[in-house]
């Protein structure tokens, strides 16, 4: 069998491993449009802060290629697909057929449309390469200006805090962190970032730029020497509709990974999966999700068959030693617990924990993510001590038996 | 593999394992002066309740959720258990978001996770918790 992986990140080299475990003699080629060992994109706010180098930023070990006998194409882009005589071309010119593919071609950053962007230097904050840029382009003297409050430049904001003077952060939505936070709990982790030192312009957007100065949509002028761009992700999908498959939003597959061409797989970033929480098929950017989906791949790409996976939204994030958790929808009833300097809120329908919010405490939330993740029927564990805190004392004793005494994962 | 099993029953909620834990990874020899005047941070919890009690630590999950979640590939499964290297951990805590038992957490310095490891990365070798329990509730075996 001849494997070729188009991808570098978490999900192609978890399908990599799992072709690998049931077969040890196919030939697996893999591209890699940035020329890296496989990282991790996530650290790379870590990496400016200093928390983490670029050593071990390593998702695999040093021997992961040859151990998992890869042929790494590293810097060089797959530029088209040849469905029908099933090979790929590359961007060094060579040609290299295959039996199964592996679309994990991640994702890209959202660039709005805003007047003057053209012409006025700025960064992403995706990948490796970007943080080398930024890095570069920092001074203790750079006044930076953020466009996007999301997981990405917030991130990016407690990474540069320190390499810069100041740090401004611009969001159209009304709050931080929309996509995870509901209102009250970002306005908490506001305060935080604020008494750090960041400023935030929320409920506007920037709609011109010229060198060293934004202009927003309030009028408000914003003067900066650094500009991020940090409004959002799109899955990375040209190469998979170049060959007709419909990927405008994310490509499609069905359990196993599969696309609509028979052979063709796709996992990652690029890939919808199916969210358990809102029972819709839809991209899930989050790395937890990734390699998973890219084992489920390799397995299915090696004609075995994969245990299922749930994939649901989660996310945890610390920013400047305050931790949030959150996972699944909040969709239901919520139950609400407010301390000194936390906040935890628990959405329930259907006798089912739909999704919850842990902001300064998020000690054993694993806990919760379980009870989403199984479908656990809530009239079957004690929901009040549960609330309280996640633990594992609110399950029966028989269950518990099963958990304890036993493996159930 | 053998793992740590958890006999609910049995368990006294004496919290010894506990104090078990912090000495047999505090790298000193002595118990007393490895425990004396500190604050413990021990990877095996018990949890206490309406006169029920038991310990919860890391379950060497098959499949864990952990591993596959932990973005910096720090959290590696090794002969079957669940390790973890301190020195690629950033401490983002999807670990934690992960593990359905709530049983790993941030060590002492909070910038880095700990977990249950079997002993195996200290100088005991074998669950030092198990060999501390008074009577049997938590037990070191293949099932």
């Amino acid at each position: 069998m001849r494997y070729v992986i188009v991808g570098n990140g978490p999900a192609a080299v978890s399908a990599v491993e799992a072709i690998r475990q049931h077969d040890a003699e196919g030939i697996i080629t893999l591209f890699s449009k940035e020329n890296e060992f496989t990282y991790s994109r996530p650290l790379i706010s870590y990496l400016l802060q200093g928390v983490t180098d670029e050593t071990r930023m390593r998702y695999k070990p040093d021997s992961f290629y040859e151990d998992m006998r890869v042929d790494c194409r590293q810097g060089v882009a797959v530029v088209s697909i040849d469905k029908d005589a099933k090979n790929v071309t590359a961007s060094d010119g060579s040609v290299v057929p295959y039996d199964r593919l592996l679309l994990a071609t991640g994702g890209r950053p959202f660039i709005p449309p805003v007047e003057g962007l053209d012409s006025v230097p700025y960064h992403t904050f995706m990948t490796l390469e970007d943080a080398r840029g930024l890095a570069k382009a920092l001074t203790p003297d750079s006044r930076v200006l953020i466009i996007g409050a999301g997981l990405i430049g917030l991130k990016c904001l407690e990474g540069i805090k320190d390499r810069c003077a100041s740090v401004t952060v611009a969001d159209l939505a009304e709050q931080i962190l929309p996509s995870i936070l509901d209102s009250e709990a970002a306005a908490m982790v506001q305060k935080h970032l604020e008494d750090q030192g960041a400023s935030f312009l929320l409920g506007d957007s920037a709609v011109k730029v010229e060198a060293g100065l934004a202009t927003m949509k309030s009028g408000r002028q914003v003067p900066f020497d650094v500009l991020v761009l940090a409004v959002g992700v799109r899955p990375a999908t040209e190469l998979a509709m170049s060959i007709g498959l419909d990927a405008e939003r994310g490509i499609p597959t069905d359990t196993r990974g599969e696309t609509a061409i028979p052979g063709i797989f796709a996992a990652g970033d690029c890939a919808k999966s199916y969210d358990i929480t809102t029972g819709t098929e839809r991209v899930l950017a989050l790395l937890p999700n990734a390699p998973q989906q890219g084992a489920v791949c390799g397995t299915a790409m090696a004609l075995q068959v994969p245990a299922p996976f749930s994939a649901i939204p989660m996310n945890a994030m610390g920013l400047f030693g305050l931790h949030m958790i959150t996972a699944g929808s909040m969709i239901g009833e919520s139950h609400i617990i407010r301390g000194k300097n936390s906040y935890k809120r628990l959405c329930v329908k259907d006798d089912r924990l739909m999704g919850y919010i842990m902001l300064g405490d998020v000690e054993r939330a694993g806990i919760y993510t379980a009870l989403i993740r199984e479908k656990t029927p809530l009239s079957s564990i004690d929901f009040d001590l549960m609330l309280e805190k996640p633990q594992l004392m609110a399950f029966s004793r028989r269950d518990r038996q099963t958990l304890m005494g036993g493996s159930r994962l | 593999m053998k793992k740590i099993y958890v006999n609910e029953k049995w368990c006294l909620g004496c919290h010894l394992c506990e104090y078990y834990c912090a000495f047999a990874n505090s790298g000193k020899s002595d118990m007393v002066k490895a425990l004396k005047n500190i604050r413990i941070h021990p990877r095996i919890h018990i949890e206490d309740g309406n006169g029920v009690h038991f310990a919860v630590s890391c379950r060497h999950c098959v499949n864990p959720l952990c591993v596959k979640g932990c973005i910096t590939g720090a959290l590696t499964m090794r002969d079957g258990m669940i390790v973890i290297d301190e020195q690629k951990c950033v401490g983002c805590f999807t670990c934690i978001l992960s593990c359905p038992y709530g049983a790993i957490m941030p060590d002492e310095t909070g910038h880095a996770m700990q977990k249950c490891e079997l002993c195996a990365k200290n100088a005991h070798g074998e669950p030092v918790c198990v060999q501390g329990c008074p009577n049997q509730a938590i037990v070191y075996e293949e099932r």
